[in-house]
């Protein structure tokens, strides 16, 4: 079965969703985005999704369900890039997605975590 | 060859003098129309329906042989729309040919049955493209009001970028449905395609602001922060913010200033830069 590969960079998860997600896709990304984080001790998590087009309602919720887990977690998570398209459809949904921090770009949302993490006084060493 | 054809044909010099001389001076409307265009454009539209009636039967005016005759009156109808001319005149041109051609067929005729059937068909055709005229005077109407319509709905959103990272969308009128997807369409592309953090939505020239506006607003605001940059309300007036108070509108997850100035001077300050006035810095 395919898998949405999680990359680690530093203290951070980078994962991007470069295919269409579908609902046994995002479970299996829920599960292995959990484990990774309690393996790796990661302090953030950049999730990329600028190449997804279309999102429903479960996608949009699992979005926001795998951001509050890693939060939970203590890792920051980032949703960065996405379209236009996505965003509207989300809003009419009425998945605001909120507490999940956003950016446009990987560029910009590295930058969010970086500061995140050094404002964190109370972050591990 | 029907009587009608035979009068039009025999006589088609003489008809048009006849027929611009019949035409009132009120209709005529000198003052928009040169005499010289005006017997241009009789003398082209008496020639037209003289071969049109020649090719076959009155009755139906969309019919092949009077194509000629329907492009020829889309033209007149047109331009002299433009002109300014009423409706109403334009008709009044096509009818007023009536009178020269029955009282040519009353001289041609050769029985009193014959003129009043001709006289009868040259009634009914005269008047289908009298009507003719007005139906393309009211098409033409209707294809610019839809042209402004969407000119409207284009211009009335524009996006502009002030700074790097910055962009201001003034909106001005009623925002509704329609126009709130336009608008959130276009910020949203144009955040994009500029890589933008802050944009700052102004709605001073919003002339009311009731719960499906502010419901409006806060989805178009939503949207943005979701693709990651943030939205700034501005050009909040008295008015507006008691209303959408009363309404219990919950704006507060907005950051929300009274001038688009103010709101700038944030979306500065966010994106990293200072302004010091060079007076004070010497």
């Amino acid at each position: 079965m395919e898998r949405i590969p999680i990359l680690r960079m530093g203290d951070f998860l980078l994962v991007t969703i470069q295919v269409d997600m579908h609902d046994r896709l995002a479970l299996a990304l829920q599960d292995d985005l959990t484990s990774r984080i309690s393996d790796t001790g990661a302090r953030g998590v950049l999730i990329d999704i600028s190449s997804l087009e279309t999102v429903d309602s479960f996608i949009g919720r699992m979005l926001s369900n795998i951001a509050s887990m890693s939060r939970v977690m203590d890792a920051e998570t980032v949703v960065v890039g996405m379209q236009p398209e996505v965003a509207i459809t989300l809003v009419e949904l009425g998945l605001a997605l909120p507490g999940v921090r956003t950016a446009l770009n990987v560029e910009r949302g590295m930058d969010l975590l970086r500061n995140s993490r050094q404002n964190n006084a109370w972050g591990r060493r | 060859m029907t009587l009608i054809a035979e009068v039009i044909r025999k006589h088609e010099a003489d008809l048009t003098s006849d027929w611009i001389q019949e035409m009132a001076s009120s209709t005529r409307r000198s003052d928009l129309m040169k005499d010289s265009e005006l017997k241009n454009q009789a003398s082209q539209f008496v020639k037209a329906l003289s071969s049109a009636v020649e090719g076959g039967s009155t009755e139906d005016i969309s019919g092949r042989n009077f194509d000629s005759v329907r492009d020829l009156l889309d033209e007149i109808s047109r331009s002299r729309a433009n002109k300014g001319f009423t409706p109403t005149e334009t008709a009044i041109f096509v009818f007023s040919f009536k009178k020269p051609v029955i009282s040519r067929m009353q001289k041609e005729a050769k029985d009193p049955q014959t003129l009043l059937n001709e006289s009868w068909k040259l009634n009914e055709l005269v008047d289908k493209l009298g009507l003719y005229t007005t139906e393309v005077f009211l098409k033409s109407r209707e294809e610019l009001i839809v042209r402004q319509q969407q000119d409207m709905l284009e211009l009335s959103t524009p996006v502009v970028r002030l700074w790097e990272g910055v962009l201001a969308l003034p909106l001005i009128g009623t925002l509704d449905s329609a126009r709130t997807q336009v608008v959130m369409e276009s910020l949203l592309r144009k955040i994009v395609e500029t890589n933008s953090q802050v944009a700052i939505i102004d709605i001073t020239g919003v002339p009311t602001v009731d719960t499906l506006v502010a419901q409006h607003l806060i989805k178009t605001v939503t949207a943005a922060r979701l693709m990651g940059a943030d939205c700034i309300i501005s050009g909040i007036r008295p008015q507006i913010a008691q209303t959408i108070v009363h309404l219990g509108v919950n704006l507060s997850d907005v950051t929300t200033k009274s001038s688009m100035a103010d709101a700038f001077m944030i979306a500065l300050q966010r994106g990293g830069y200072t302004f010091v006035k060079k007076t004070d810095v010497a």
